[in-house]
């Protein structure tokens, strides 16, 4: 599989390296150069030692997404920090690529949420799996009182 | 009729201003704290503060009940997302995005956000009109009513140099509707003949502006 991931934040860098691990072929695409070291934040050798690919430039920009193999790939993540590139560059990859699965990453429970059943794109909300984990443990707390 | 605005920058706020004073109805979205401070001054509960990409804040806005969304924040992220949400979730019939980054207008386009506005390309299409020889000039593109309106200059040895109107192998589904002198433009007839140096306005069909430009400004093949 070829996975391509924008992004190199917390979850971009661990579910790049992850898939990695895992054998796939991994590209990641970040407008900043210096993401790079996140990257490899306990990796024993270099990304591209390892296999990854790494390209510098901005998700939106149709020059980099291709640069980055978005035209090859199977799986699409968008995990940039902005919830509103992550759902502009998903729509991107799934209606002029054609990329079979895309995912975005919203922080937004609300946009998420509409995104998701709007079709095409799959939306990951960490933010509503936080809020029902901390209501389920102030509940189990509550009921142990 | 009601007119929701999204980004208070320059744009957003002269847009509220000219709508208001046409007596439209109108509201401002602005998200930046500070920036939604000096604009409320002026235009006082007319402004909203919040991300016009939420969407408790667009409902908040009255968004189910405008006529028109206007979305002019200065990223163009947001402003896709906006007039995505306005027209799908809540049909809202007619949008205006502002493109900042004209590198952008192919992701408007690919995600139907029709009219997208940018003024750098309108700018370059100024500049191509005030500036000759570039060829062929679009003035006026409908996209969703499949007409266009070029400017072209005829050269010498075009197929339409010194050709009568009526002459002009022009292909179906464009028409010249004005031809420019120096001394004024005007409408010509069938038998006007059209010179070398002449500026000519066809209407067409999306797509033919390469086979228009080949009868007046390439020459004959000899």
């Amino acid at each position: 599989m070829f996975v391509l991931v924008v992004g190199v934040g917390r979850v971009g860098a661990s579910v790049a390296k992850r898939a990695l691990e895992r054998g796939d072929t991994v590209s990641v695409l970040d407008r900043d150069a210096l993401s790079h070291e996140q990257l490899e934040q306990g990796m024993s050798t270099t990304w591209e030692e390892a296999g990854g690919l790494f390209t510098v430039g901005a998700a939106l920009e149709s020059e980099a997404l291709i640069a980055a193999g978005v035209e090859r790939a199977d799986v699409f993540v968008a995990a940039t920090n902005g919830d509103n590139t992550n759902l502009v560059v998903a729509q991107i990859a799934k209606e002029r690529f054609q990329v079979a699965k895309v995912i975005a990453r919203v922080l937004d429970p609300a946009r998420a949420e509409w995104y998701g059943q709007r079709g095409g794109i799959e939306t990951i909300c960490g933010t509503s799996r936080a809020i029902e984990l901390v209501d389920t443990t102030i509940a189990s707390a509550e009921a142990g009182s | 009729m009601y007119v929701v605005i999204a980004g208070g920058g320059k744009v957003g706020v002269n847009l509220a201003r000219e709508l208001l004073e046409k007596g439209y109805e109108v509201t401002l979205i602005e998200q930046r704290r500070d920036r939604y401070t000096v604009i409320e001054d002026e235009l006082e509960h007319v402004v909203q503060y919040g991300d016009a990409t939420e969407m408790w804040v667009l409902e908040r806005a009255g968004v189910l009940r405008a006529d028109l969304l206007v979305a002019v924040t200065g990223d163009d992220e947001d402003n896709i997302l906006i007039c995505q949400m306005a027209k799908e979730k809540y049909m809202c019939e007619r949008i205006v995005a502002r493109v900042n980054n004209p590198r952008n207008v192919e992701h408007f386009n690919l995600l139907g956000i029709r009219p997208a506005v940018s003024a750098t390309n309108m700018i370059l299409r100024l500049i191509e009109h005030e500036v000759p020889k570039i060829g062929l000039v679009h003035l006026l593109e409908l996209t969703d009513d499949q007409i266009e309106i070029i400017e072209v200059e005829v050269i010498e040895g075009a197929p339409a140099a010194n050709a009568a109107v009526a002459d002009i192998p022009l292909p179906d589904g464009s028409l010249i509707i004005s031809v420019l002198r120096p001394d004024g433009g005007f409408v010509p007839r069938a038998d006007t003949v059209i010179g070398a140096g002449d500026e000519v306005l066809v209407v067409l069909a999306p797509g033919l502006e390469e086979q228009v430009a080949a009868v007046f400004n390439v020459p004959s093949p000899s």
